[in-house]
């Protein structure tokens, strides 16, 4: 029978426990949001949901408005590195001296570190350490600081750059970042078509 | 088998993917001088140059630098080199020496691009390189040291 479905019946089907479901391991769908009337209240409540993810130590910790990345749980992260001229270290002790393209297990002790090709620090002008919910948003939507991305550039790169999805993905011994990058990229969808609306603090 | 570029020779090894090259360097191929300190990434003493830059091997997957070229203490060369050699021993940085492997590359490296480095950048550069003799007030006189012979 398999050989008389169409594709967009499987597409469909595969889709459909996430679009039916309103909590993704720990992350509410797009839809559980339907239930707000206004646009922009909607929206707001959209980005709260994003701030989940946002605001997350796996996001944070590479998004800090000093020169230095945190780690673990915003913790000091250890040795004392500096971002350099573009988020990559300085000479001598650039990011991928200990970090590698994946995830490595600790050949001794319990725990891991983390990897992605690239990694860095986000910009400066991304610092999100100790921002207000209003700020962040701001930030985001500010193509001076968000390097120069339009909302649909936002999307695609919160639904698919791969270092946003190592949140996802961080290796033994840290929790991920709620929900997955899928639910992320769908709610930053959502936000931006119902206005992209702030919240007010 | 795992083939990779050391210290101007190629070479190849038979082990797990996932061995870390520290342990291919000491273990299978004999080249102890690079050390290991804490595996994890935190001190520095297991530092080597993979393709020019330098590289915790502790937490590197052998299988990941398939192809590649990596220096370790026992071959490198260059100016650099030379002058912090020269500078090393002209002050006897080492106390105990352990770590001294992991901050000669890591100082190597630093001067490879930085030719005059100031004493921020000297310790950005070491930041990661824990010496447990607390020779650091020596390391960043030798550094400066080799950079003024450099600079002649």
């Amino acid at each position: 029978m398999w050989k008389h479905l169409t594709l967009p019946f499987l597409v469909a089907a595969l889709a459909a426990p996430m679009a039916s479901a309103e909590t993704v391991e720990g992350l509410r769908t797009p839809d559980a949001f339907d239930t707000i009337a206004d646009d922009t209240e909607r929206s707001v409540a959209l980005f709260e949901e994003m701030l989940l993810v946002i605001e997350h130590p796996r996001c944070l910790n590479c998004h800090p408005v000093g020169d230095a990345p945190l780690q673990g749980n915003l913790a000091a992260h250890q040795p004392p590195v500096v971002r350099g001229a573009n988020g990559f270290g300085r000479p001598g002790m650039r990011c991928s001296t200990c970090h590698g393209a994946e995830n490595v297990a600790y050949a001794g002790p319990k725990g891991s570190i983390p990897g992605h090709e690239p990694w860095h620090l986000a910009p400066l002008s991304m610092g999100w350490v100790g921002k207000s919910a209003a700020e962040i948003c701001a930030q985001l939507k500010d193509e001076e600081r968000n390097g120069g991305r339009s909302l649909a550039e936002l999307h695609t790169h919160n639904a698919e750059d791969g270092l946003v999805g190592w949140g996802w993905n961080p290796g033994a011994g840290r929790e991920p970042a709620p929900g997955t990058q899928e639910v992320f990229g769908a709610l930053t969808k959502a936000w931006i078509d119902t206005g992209a609306a702030c919240p007010e603090a | 088998m795992i083939s990779f570029d050391l210290n101007g020779k190629k070479v190849s090894v038979d082990v797990a993917e996932d061995t870390p090259l520290l342990w291919v360097l000491r273990d299978e191929l004999k080249m102890t001088g690079t050390k290991f300190g804490c595996g994890i990434a935190q001190c520095g003493a297991c530092t080597v140059m993979l393709n020019g830059m330098t590289r915790r091997s502790c937490v590197t997957p052998v299988s990941a630098v398939e192809g590649s070229s990596v220096e370790t203490i026992e071959g490198l060369e260059g100016d650099e080199a030379k002058a912090v050699q020269d500078a090393w021993t002209g002050i006897d940085v080492p106390q105990c020496g352990w770590c001294q492997s992991g901050q000669v590359m890591s100082a190597t490296a630093l001067l490879r691009e930085m030719p005059k480095p100031t004493d921020e950048d000297i310790d950005n550069a070491m930041a990661g390189n824990i010496c447990r003799c607390a020779t650091y007030v020596r390391i960043r006189k030798a550094i400066h040291d080799a950079a003024d012979k450099l600079e002649g």
